[in-house]
């Protein structure tokens, strides 16, 4: 199943529950100028059962965004994706707190969890707990979290080549957010 | 003699604090091609800098008039606009980006500045494969990302893309040589060359004479300490091959 939900548009479930052999494509955005608590909860209950989730949020104001994802490995041999990309302007606040729970005896276990985060002004703020929870043996997790600033070399070479500043910033944001969106076309 | 077309008067320029240009005159006219010639640290990718608009780089004092207007005065946008074009030391990666939004934001934007419609996709895209043929790029190169993964030799034909895309008036090639094999600068220079018109300048960075057996200049410069502390033509180049940069006073 491949779903792409808006926030503020569509109605996020808060409990997915994956049998076996099941595959979920599952992907999230949420636009400029929502504010939103997102709380979403996935079980993978059968063996063979497979998540891609994925998520954007573009804050330019003055948006509180939170995201909390759980996704519990319950038996062995269940994959899970996770990519959340968020963009924060103006005095946004966003925060990801993403668990990843692996059952014991859950082995064969591959999860894998990213959040990236684009900070657009000093005003601006975004928080990152990805945790691990890992009670069995021969697993396959990571997780891994970056926060950072538009660069300002690949600014300058696109002023240089004569996009406009701003045109320039859009550009990269949507650059980032790519991965993400191509997703939802 | 033809007009000025780059007039910079007493600049002094620097970054972080630490004064790099101490002083520098140059007059470019129309039609010419200025060689800089300088040892490592003489400021020659500060003037380049400076002339393109990098904001972390400070002038201090002197002035440059391009074509007549204030150039320190204009945003790095406006200064491609108005013609003027720097081919980097170090092309920039842009992941995410592709030469084809790349080059159609920067054309779209500069036709939009001139108040002329944008280009048709047909027209754009007929404009792109004659660049591209001129750089001997193949046609999967439009879809690349802006010099990811990019060899030394293919960020550096990007630029010339890009220059043949922009048709500068006045370009700026900041040490186009470095980190070249010979068929990639003799393609390189070859595009260089065939964008040379009676109306167009260039200045050429270099710290070799290699590049200038390929490019030929007009008068060659040599700058030294943030200073050009000699000027004149082909005979400057053959004293700094033989006898190195210690042999002009400076």
């Amino acid at each position: 199943m491949d779903s792409v939900y808006v926030v503020g548009r569509d109605a996020v479930p808060s409990l997915v529950r994956l049998g076996e052999g099941e595959s979920l494509k599952m992907t999230l955005i949420v636009p400029e100028g929502v504010s939103a608590t997102l709380a979403l909860e996935v079980d993978l209950d059968g063996s063979g059962a497979s998540l891609d989730l994925a998520g954007a949020s573009m804050s330019r104001g003055d948006e509180q965004v939170q995201i909390n994802v759980v996704v519990r490995h319950n038996v062995p041999g269940c994959r899970s994706e996770q990519l959340f990309k968020s963009v924060a302007g103006g005095s946004a606040r966003v925060s990801f707190d993403g668990l990843v729970y692996v059952a014991r005896d859950s082995v064969h276990t591959v999860a894998h969890q990213q959040n990236h985060s684009l900070l657009l002004s000093e005003g601006a703020s975004v928080e990152s707990r990805p945790q691990l929870e890992i009670y069995a043996d021969d697993v396959e997790c990571s997780h891994g979290a970056t926060t950072g600033y538009l660069n300002p070399e690949e600014l300058f070479y696109m002023r240089s080549r004569g996009i406009p500043y701003d045109v320039a910033r859009q550009m990269q944001v949507d650059a980032f957010l790519a991965p993400i969106i191509s997703r939802t076309l | 003699m033809s007009e000025a077309l780059l007039e910079i008067k007493g600049l002094r320029a620097g970054i972080e604090g630490k004064e790099i240009l101490r002083g520098v005159n140059l007059t470019i006219r129309r039609g010419e091609v200025h060689a800089i010639m300088g040892p490592n640290g003489a400021g020659k990718s500060t003037l380049s800098a400076v002339l393109a608009g990098r904001p972390d780089y400070k002038v201090l004092e002197g002035s440059v008039l391009y074509d007549g207007r204030d150039l320190l005065a204009m945003a790095p946008e406006e200064r491609s606009w108005a013609g003027i074009f720097l081919s980097f030391q170090y092309p920039v990666e842009i992941p995410g980006v592709s030469i084809t939004n790349f080059m159609k934001a920067a054309l779209n934007a500069r036709r939009k500045a001139a108040g002329q419609q944008e280009l048709s996709p047909a027209e754009f895209l007929r404009l792109m494969k004659e660049k591209m043929a001129f750089v001997q790029m193949k046609g999967e190169f439009a879809r690349r990302e802006v010099n990811v993964g990019f060899s030394g030799g293919e960020k550096k034909r990007n630029e010339i893309f890009q220059m043949a895309m922009l048709e500068p008036v006045l370009s700026i090639l900041d040490e186009t040589d470095s980190g070249l094999d010979v068929d990639a600068l003799r393609i390189v220079a070859d595009g260089v060359n065939r964008l040379r018109t009676p109306e167009t300048s260039a200045i050429v960075i270099t710290h070799y004479q290699r590049l200038l057996e390929y490019i030929v200049p007009d008068v060659v410069h040599v700058l030294k300490g943030g200073r050009i502390v000699a000027t004149g033509g082909r005979e400057l180049v053959d004293q700094i091959e033989n006898l190195g940069y210690d042999s002009i006073d400076g």
